[in-house]
């Protein structure tokens, strides 16, 4: 029972995990996305169609990377280059996601694809109750795994890591160091976009290998908040992500037990669950235990006087 | 011998300003040259067309004879310009040592921590710092942030040192040891561009002094060729230092008593401690500290933006410590510049909303719910005549003015309800003299009426010309109280610095 029921977490929190992770990139370079609802969506339909014209599941993967990094060129384009609002171009970038999907996801409905098959790790995947649950998965859950890893490395072990964290936190600062800020946070925006689109695909490749309109159901705002719950840290994102896959799976097993409770207020708990963390992390931001990038939203205008 | 820096005629506009008509100056290598100017005369403004942050419209810049070009401030770290700058460009999440490695050169992207914390401490142990490089920079004292400012630039080997204004934030002694190293750095022969509003400091330091005005270098004195009346009478010019003669506080009627006041601040912790003061009618009395000691907070706690935690200010024998009353009893003037545009006003409304911000809704100001224009213009021809701002064409946002003039604004605001108590949170800090005279002579003129001045500053030749009295702040607590007639610099600082007691 429970090792099913860390299944499901691990499965249903791993397209959360890709996108708060991207998420993250972009808000530690200072740049709040709100695309990332619609960047969800076209990583899916990117991978699902990739994979459907190829056979190939990596070709699926890498096109909705590459699909979603390029949608997430326009928020750097506004944001970065521009300095554009924010919030606005990620409400509609979001919008965007939401109906260039719809349009061409038509004449993806209903098609089917074989999707990532679980592969068990020798030896690690017989450990008792979290073996299977961990490792007895698919592949892109175990690139989550090293993403996670390799995230928190580059923060904090590279000098192109603290570039960017610097580039958050004082983009001046960064500037007078002589770190490109404009070019660091494009990249932060794009690349971290590009994650985010891998999220997506893990709906439409592994979770149901198929192509439903508007399938992310609202998993990219829970992503939105899960950055602020995991305090723009990956290791506390992997574990927020697996608390909303806990809740998701629950609900499920709830569903599929046959309770007397109302499959829609099953449904509204993960939301639920997200305006409870948000109150939560919002207090915890107040009492300064914040670990927000200090110019978080700010554009960065080098000539700009003050 | 050739000079390392040659600047030509160099011209920056922003939209509907010139902030550089005609700058030209030359630095030679191993010279402290002190930059000296107005504010708004474009000091800082060359500084950031030196370190490649603006780009001038035209002009010319010769390094070390032959022309550069910056596009970013990646070019001029290059070549070997460095600056501190007013407000520190550093992170204060970040540590120590991640501060100082982003600054190096040449880091590999898999850098080893060992050895770049090896490479920092031996120029941390050169100069004799003491340094945690892993405590988070926030945590450190304002004068000891400065110093990483420093180290960022000595460790990259920068051969020409900008500072701007760096003894703002220091204890005396502290800039006594800020003197010794760029001192020690000029012998070694590097050349270092130094600004400063403090005549002491100018006289003590500088090889040469150029004076900056309305954006045009007018002259360069060597050594010897200056003293501090001549600078000051270039600076200002035709505008007229007013005179005044200070009286002496009688010490008779008490005009506030503050009794074992604490305040927290945002993290719960405590900004001031049990502070206890007395404020007599006329008096001015000046609070000496180190900035983040707890001046702030006695300031916002008494002209009503913070509460107390505990403890009680009272005025006679009333007590006003939550009273809304206060504000019509204390006035404060928002300090410049830091917050000037945050606090002191609504920076895109005009001079004449700006000037009823504190009585829009006095009856002389409105008919019935409506705003009385002619009266508000009215108010504000009559205060830009008194105070002698500078106000521009009608209708001008108030941020298009010198911060001088801004501060004269606001002055003129806080003054207009005949305060008995005026709190001055560095008032003529970033002024330029003649500004900064026009602010002492507001509080002399108020002392001779009765108005009772708290000054908070940090430039103690502005507090021992004014003050009748000075009391030392260190860490939320009154350390020490020491009369401006006895006292000495070297006593004041020590207090500053928490070392000593009273």
């Amino acid at each position: 029972m429970l090792e099913i029921l860390l299944d499901a977490t691990v499965r249903a929190g791993t397209p959360i995990l890709f996108a708060t992770l991207g998420a993250i990139i972009n808000e530690r370079a200072g740049i709040i996305n709100l695309g990332i609802e619609g960047l969800m969506l076209i990583g899916a339909l990117a991978g699902f169609a990739g994979t459907q014209a190829s056979g190939s599941l990596l070709v699926g993967v890498l096109a909705a990377f590459v699909a979603a990094l390029l949608a997430g060129s326009i928020h750097a384009f506004i944001t970065v280059q521009l300095r554009g609002n924010q919030i606005v171009s990620g409400l509609a970038l979001t919008m965007f996601g939401i109906g260039i999907t719809a349009l061409f996801g038509r004449s993806m409905v209903g098609l089917t694809i074989d999707g990532f098959k679980r592969v068990a790790i020798p030896g690690l995947s017989q450990l008792p109750v979290v073996g299977k649950a961990f490792f007895n998965q698919d592949l892109l859950i175990y690139f989550s795994f090293l993403l996670v890893v390799a995230i928190a490395f580059f923060f904090y072990h590279t000098r192109w890591g603290l570039a960017l964290r610097t580039v958050g936190e004082n983009p001046a600062a960064a500037d007078t160091c002589g770190v490109p800020v404009t070019l660091t946070r494009f990249l932060a925006v794009t690349i971290g976009s590009g994650i985010v689109g891998i999220g997506g695909a893990y709906l439409s490749l592994a979770t149901t290998p198929m192509w439903i309109e508007n399938m992310t159901a609202g998993r990219g705002w829970i992503a939105v908040a899960l950055v602020i719950f995991a305090s723009w840290s990956s290791y506390r994102a992997l574990a927020g992500a697996y608390l909303f896959g806990g809740i998701t799976a629950m609900q499920l097993r709830f569903q599929a037990m046959g309770t007397t409770v109302s499959v829609h207020i099953l449904q509204m708990l993960p939301y639920f669950f997200t305006i409870l963390v948000l109150v939560i992390s919002t207090i915890r931001l107040q009492k300064g235990a914040s670990q927000q990038p200090e110019n978080l939203g700010q554009p960065y205008d080098r000539e700009d006087r003050k | 011998m050739t000079d390392l820096l040659q600047v030509k005629h160099i011209r920056k506009t922003f939209p509907g300003v010139v902030a550089l008509d005609d700058i030209s100056l030359s630095i030679a290598p191993g010279e402290i040259h002190t930059l000296l100017g107005e504010n708004g005369a474009g000091k800082s403004t060359l500084m950031n067309v030196l370190t490649g942050l603006y780009r001038p419209d035209s002009g010319e810049i010769l390094f070390d004879g032959s022309p550069i070009q910056f596009s970013s401030p990646r070019d001029s770290l290059a070549v070997g310009i460095g600056m501190v700058h007013q407000h520190f460009m550093l992170v204060p999440a970040h540590t120590v040592f991640e501060n100082i490695l982003l600054a190096l050169d040449g880091v590999a992207n898999l850098f080893s921590r060992k050895k770049y914390k090896q490479k920092i401490q031996q120029v941390l142990d050169e100069f004799d710092l003491d340094l945690d490089l892993d405590a988070p920079v926030w945590q450190l004292s304002i004068g000891a942030q400065q110093w990483i400012e420093l180290i960022k630039l000595l460790i990259r080997d920068c051969r020409l040192l900008i500072l701007d204004e760096p003894t703002a934030v220091l204890t005396p002694q502290e800039s006594a040891r800020l003197f010794k190293v760029l001192t020690r750095l000029r012998d070694q022969g590097k050349s270092i561009l130094f600004i400063s509003h403090k005549m002491r400091e100018i006289m003590e330091l500088s090889d040469r002094v150029t004076v900056l005005k309305k954006g045009r270098s007018l002259i360069t004195l060597p050594r010897g060729e200056y003293d501090e009346s001549r600078l000051a009478s270039l600076m200002i010019g035709e505008d007229q230092i007013p005179m005044w003669i200070k009286p002496a506080c009688k010490y008779e009627e008490l005009a506030l008593e503050i009794k074992n006041l604490s305040v927290r601040n945002d993290r719960g912790l405590a900004d001031l401690e049990n502070f206890n003061m007395k404020l007599y009618r006329g008096q001015i009395l000046g609070i000496a500290g180190v900035a983040g000691n707890g001046q702030k907070a006695l300031a916002e706690v008494l002209t009503g933006l913070k509460e107390a935690a505990s403890g009680r200010i009272l005025a006679g024998d009333r007590d006003i410590t939550k009273s809304t009353a206060k504000s019509s009893y204390i006035a404060g003037i928002a300090h410049i510049p830091e917050d000037r545009k945050s606090i002191g006003i609504a920076p895109d409304m005009t001079v004449d909303d700006n000037l009823i911000m504190k009585n829009f809704t006095s009856s002389a100001f409105r008919r019935w719910i409506f705003q009385d224009r002619t009266a508000i213009r009215k108010n504000a021809t009559a205060k830009i005549d008194q105070f002698a701002i500078k106000a521009g064409p009608d209708g001008n946002p108030i941020r298009y003015l010198s911060g001088g003039n801004i501060q004269k604004v606001i002055i003129a605001r806080e003054l207009s309800e005949k305060p008995a108590v005026l709190v001055a949170l560095y008032p003529t800090r970033g002024l330029d003299i003649g500004s900064a005279e026009y602010v002492h002579k507001v509080v002399i003129d108020g002392a001779n009426q009765g108005m009772s001045t708290i000054l908070i500053s940090e430039d103690l030749d502005e507090l021992l010309k004014l003050s009748d009295q000075i009391v030392v702040m260190f860490r939320g607590r009154l350390v020490g109280c020491v009369d401006p007639q006895t006292t000495t610099r070297e006593e004041i600082g020590l207090l500053m610095s928490g070392e000593v007691q009273a």
